[in-house]
């Protein structure tokens, strides 16, 4: 058992506890809080384990939180983070430490000592309750950093509205009081007496079993690119700036207009690779995520308004994620965005109409110049100084530009044991891949603390619950002033005065700060003393602070379904603050109608059920395998199902990668692994025959080589891979020597000799990629083809090898083969989808006819050996597992996830997960992150001994349900069904699977479905209590 | 309904994205008249017939559901 020590405690304690047991600590240490750290936060707490999650900066989110919209859903950023957020906030095991920095870090793998610097924000955390009185009435303006100084805020600040922690921090270079000795007036002002000028920094020590790097990255400082004239033109902006005017939260409320003048420009170019691809600057990698991004700012901006001309300039479209290359080809096909193949030298700007000018190359060959009101810059993604600092610090390997250097199969692992990385700051990526990587670094830091699973868990003994049945309401009131945020507007007397008016209400009182820690004991108290059996506290909103208030009840053995909040707050006192006494007036109405409401609210019971510790993983490739193993890792049984005769998929014949791994050996050792593994038992040439039974807790059958095989268990991984296209076209398969890659390779490494002896190589690119009856890019076949080439080029440099391509792929730091390849000599010839190379054959030898885009002419090659970079497909078999499993594909035919960006690993329906190709086109080490990934999610549940079923569900009534199915017709989540219950047919809910949506109590026609907590008595008491 | 301003308007708002947009509005300290009341369930799936009518029982102008 170890705990947080201050540094208060004297010295001799700490050696004491840091030397005292030798055994492994349960809490990991996650430093960055942006979404990767986000993700695998939440995982751990999920999974049994202590979080620390440290922040530097004074609140979470990272840059995810800057962004407006994220593709290819085009979904609301902040709206996917707040969730997150709250739960984070919420989270009894995770313990936030923003405006933190991790000073030093000492011990071994699972017995880490970490030296932490919480900076002094000169606000108590524990007093501040984010009422921005302080910031309304402080004298100083400063430029806005997360508007990226596009906006103004004041000294004392919070990062942005949903920031968690909602606490206010002083920016001390700029606050009067810390400059210049005069001011206090947020001391003044100050109800709650949050504010601290002689807060001082405070070192914190604290054990930890392992830690996980997530600071992600830092855009590229555009202003080093002098001549497109960032900082010095104003209407030459960063895409990061550009996010910033898109939102509706941003500085011009989402308003798109120059900085210049403040007018709507007419048009918007955006330059690609600012800062990527770029080795002047030594960035020469390429980062990964502009070329999607900056599609979809061009399609919010048609969104904004249609009239505005939006043209990308960019060297290569990388489209390569899941989802992408249809939102590319949407963005041509629903709207006029122009895109143009040109890279841009400079900007010229005309300093008397702000309008800025660049020339460009046509497809044609000529130079072209466009007058532009307003540039875009899409900025790379650079390492984080702040990352490259804590790296050099704790002593971990960094790559030339500064990202973390991991095992190439294991990309989480860096050079130090026990210490591992997520997210940007290992390489540049997209939200789902840090997501999925987040994942990784959870799975793989819990593995090793195993053993410690639960250690470091707090349990609250509870009393027993009064039971409330046949008692008359006896309402308590609590309503808020809230310091002045609600005292100021409502009149919140008048408001006691009236509830105490009201009947059953029992007590009625107003206090200062509801929420805050000795308020809960008056609570408690009056709870106590008045023999309360409802409370209604009139404050804030429910969604941040019910579950404190719910907390508080259940401490004093009341049912927490017996809480109500009015919100009079964000929904009154904030929103008619120039109107008192309508304000008031509301607020009476709302308390009214929530106390009608609780009148009827009835106690509820989280029901739980136990977990079966045993996970069925379906396919034996390396996602599945990597699945398995790291589930045994973590303690679980795990059965897994291969549908052929022999272990390994795919992997088998990948022998080697662009950045020298060899996942086929790799393979070897863990199928080696996996049969002597106690916990694992492998089912070969078998197949999922049938599913019953719901998260935690499954029932399948097998069929093993024909046989029934029944075996109970509590989550299913999906991990059935995917397969390479065989193509017809070509040629292949009529000529001996027209290969696919996967062909092709497996001859450069098992018959070199043979291989060497081609001198004329042409590998044709996107076979069965991104066309029209499969639009979706392969991922792995540009860099297939750079790592094939230079095998090739290195068995005989002599070799020429030309590469047809529409566009090269080789995103993040894959962009160095290419690099590589061309400095080598290989040839690129680029050829448009409705212009294909032709291939024909005399005898042996091969004659390709291709339009060159770049020399706009026909070009014959002549190739003793034709390579087809064929896509890759969904298994067919997979079919098999979707129906029996009722798991949804996607429309290319791969699974689908629960949400394309921030649930790619987990399905909709809940237990069941899934990673690998079964999921879509990926390198062997994306489908190893994903398998991890996997194992966090799933450890999510098996780590549980037994599962809580949400309260809030549908209830059916036997006696009025006539088993007619409309609420299963109706519910998304496949909740209720209709089954034979004692001979007669019945709807019956999974309290496992509803989520208390009550689609189906409308559904309905007879009454029989009730959504508990919101039944339809519930509601209309409400409505009919309006005054 | 003696609501301060006309119309009278009844919302019925999912928990997940109207309710919190109308959190929302409120930290970002965005005005707007009093004559609106929200109810807020787990979904907007959650309305029914009856709770419309309901509100214009009550005397509602107007109801939105949104979600």
């Amino acid at each position: 058992m170890t705990k947080v020590n201050t540094a208060k405690k004297s010295d001799q304690t700490l050696a004491g506890i840091f030397t005292g047991n030798k055994n492994k600590i349960g809490s990991i240490t996650i430093a960055g809080g942006g979404i990767a750290g986000i993700q695998a936060a939440l995982d751990i707490a999920q999974s049994g384990f202590k979080v620390y999650l440290v922040e530097e900066k004074p609140g979470l989110g990272g840059v995810m939180s800057q962004l407006d919209k994220t593709f290819p859903t085009n979904d609301c950023s902040s709206c996917m983070m707040g969730p997150k957020l709250v739960e984070l906030d919420n989270h009894p095991d995770i313990e936030i430490l923003a405006y933190t920095d991790i000073i030093g870090l000492a011990g071994e793998p699972g017995r880490f000592q970490l030296t932490l610097k919480k900076k002094a924000r000169a606000v108590d955390p524990e007093k501040c309750i984010g009422c921005a009185v302080c910031a309304g009435k402080c004298p100083v303006k400063v430029s806005d950093p997360f508007n990226l100084g596009l906006s103004k805020r004041k000294a004392i600040y919070i990062p942005y509205p949903q920031a968690v922690p909602f606490v206010y921090t002083i920016d001390k270079e700029h606050c009067r009081y810390f400059t210049r000795k005069k001011c206090r007036i947020c001391e003044k002002v100050c109800e709650n007496r949050a504010i601290r000028f002689d807060q001082e920094d405070e070192v914190i020590k604290l054990e930890t079993g392992a830690v996980i790097l997530a600071g992600g990255f830092e855009p590229f400082d555009a202003s080093l690119k002098g001549a497109y004239g960032h900082g010095l033109w104003p209407n030459v902006v960063t895409s990061l700036e550009y996010e910033r005017i898109l939102s509706a939260a941003g500085p011009f409320q989402g308003h798109i207009q120059r900085i210049s003048d403040n007018k709507t420009p007419r048009n918007i170019a955006w330059i690609q690779c600012v800062g990527s691809r770029d080795p002047a600057f030594g960035q020469d990698y390429c980062s990964t995520v502009c070329c999607v991004s900056a599609t979809k700012q061009a399609m919010i901006t048609k969104e904004h308004d249609n009239s505005i001309d939006t043209d990308i300039f960019f060297i290569d479209i990388r489209a390569q994620g899941k989802g992408f290359e249809r939102f590319y080809e949407r963005s041509m096909s629903e709207t006029n965005i122009r895109y143009v193949r040109s890279m841009i030298s400079r900007v010229i700007p005309n300093p008397e109409d702000h309008t800025l000018c660049i020339s460009y190359v046509t497809p044609e060959h000529r130079i072209q110049e466009k007058t532009f009101d307003m540039i875009v810059l899409s900025v790379g993604l650079s390492p984080n100084a702040s990352v490259l600092r804590l790296a050099n610090e704790i002593g971990l390997k960094v790559d030339e530009w500064g990202f973390i250097t991991t095992d190439p199969l294991d990309t989480v692992a860096t050079s130090r044991p026990g210490i591992y990385v997520c997210g940007a700051a290992q390489g540049p990526k997209d939200i789902p891949d840090s997501i999925q990587q987040a994942g990784s670094a959870a799975a793989r830091a819990t593995a090793l603390l195993a053993d410690a699973r639960g250690s470091m868990i707090e349990s609250k003994a509870l009393p027993v619950e009064r039971d409330v049945t046949g008692e008359e309401p006896r309402i308590g009131v609590f309503v808020c002033h809230c310091g002045i945020n609600i005292a100021g507007v409502v009149d919140v007397e008048a408001v006691t005065d009236y509830v105490r008016s009201l009947p059953h209400v029992a007590y009625a009182t107003h206090c200062m700060f509801t929420c805050s820690t000795d308020q809960q004991q008056e609570i408690k108290q009056a709870i106590k003393t008045h023999r309360l059996n409802r409370v209604l506290v009139a404050a804030c909103t429910p969604r941040t602070h019910e579950p404190l208030f719910q907390n508080t009840l259940r401490e004093a053995g009341l049912n927490p379904y017996l809480f109500e909040i009015a919100n009079i707050r964000e929904q009154d006192s904030w929103v008619h603050q120039l109107n008192p006494e309508a304000a008031t007036a509301k607020a009476k109405d709302l308390v009214r109608m929530s106390i009608a409401r609780s009148r009827l609210l009835q106690p509820l019971h989280n029901t739980t059920y136990e977990v079966i510790q045993r996970a069925l993983v379906v396919g034996g490739g390396l996602a599945g395998l990597t699945v398995a193993l790291g589930l045994a890792e973590q303690g679980f049984f795990v059965v897994m199902v291969e549908r052929t005769a022999e272990l390994g998929g795919n992997a088998q014949t990948l022998f080697y990668t662009e950045d020298g791994a060899q996942p086929a050996e790799y393979l070897k050792e863990l199928i080696g692994k996996i049969e002597s593994n106690p916990l694992i038992t492998v089912f070969k040439e078998s197949l999922v025959e049938s599913i019953t039974g719901s998260c935690g807790n499954f029932s399948t059958a097998l069929s093993v080589r024909g046989k029934v095989q029944n075996i109970s268990h509590g989550v299913v991984i999906v991990a059935t891979g995917g397969e390479e296209y065989q193509p017809t076209e070509f040629l292949f398969g009529k000529h001996p020597k027209v290969l696919t890659q996967k062909m092709f390779e497996k001859l450069l490494a098992k018959k070199p000799d043979e291989a060497k002896q081609f001198r004329r190589v042409v590998m044709i690119q996107c076979v069965g990629s991104r066309e029209p009856e499969h639009p979706y890019c392969s991922r792995i076949c540009c860099t297939a083809a750079m790592k094939n080439s230079l095998r090739l080029k290195m068995l005989n440099p002599d070799t020429r090898v030309s590469v047809l391509y529409r566009d090269i792929r080789t995103f993040g730091l894959k962009e160095l083969s290419y690099t590589k390849a061309r400095k080598q000599g290989v040839r690129f010839f680029r050829f448009e989808i409705d212009q294909k190379p032709t291939v024909t054959s005399n005898g042996d030898a091969l004659e390709i006819l291709v339009f060159d885009q770049h020399l706009q002419i026909p070009v014959k090659l002549q190739a003793d050996l034709l390579v087809l970079s064929a896509a890759i497909r969904p298994r067919p078999e997979s079919k098999q597992l979707s129906e029996v499993a009722r798991l949804p594909f996607e429309e290319d035919g791969f699974f689908m996830e629960a949400h394309i960006k921030l649930r790619p690993l987990d399905f909709a329906t809940a237990g069941f997960f899934l990673c690998g190709l079964a999921h879509g086109p990926k390198f062997a080490n994306e489908a190893i992150v994903q398998a991890h990934g996997a194992v966090s999610r799933a450890c999510s549940i098996l780590s549980k001994k037994e599962m809580m079923a949400e309260a809030v569900i549908t209830h059916v009534d036997p006696h009025l349900c006539r088993g007619c199915g409309e609420c299963e017709n109706t519910c998304l989540f496949k909740a209720i069904q209709v089954k034979e219950v004692d001979g007669k047919k019945q709807a019956v809910v999974s309290e496992v699977l509803c989520t208390g949506c009550g689609a189906c109590n409308v559904a309905c026609p007879t009454g029989a479905s009730s959504l508990a907590h919101f039944q339809d008595d519930q509601v209309r008491a409400m409505t009919k209590s309006i005054g | 309904m003696s609501f301060s301003e006309e119309p009278k308007i009844v919302a019925f708002v999912c928990n997940w994205c109207a309710y919190a947009g109308a959190d929302l509005a409120g930290v970002s300290r965005m005005q707007y008249p009093t004559n609106v009341r929200l109810i807020r369930l787990m979904c907007s799936g959650r309305v029914n017939h009856g709770f419309l009518l309901d509100a214009f029982d009550k005397g509602a102008d107007g109801v939105i559901v949104s979600g």
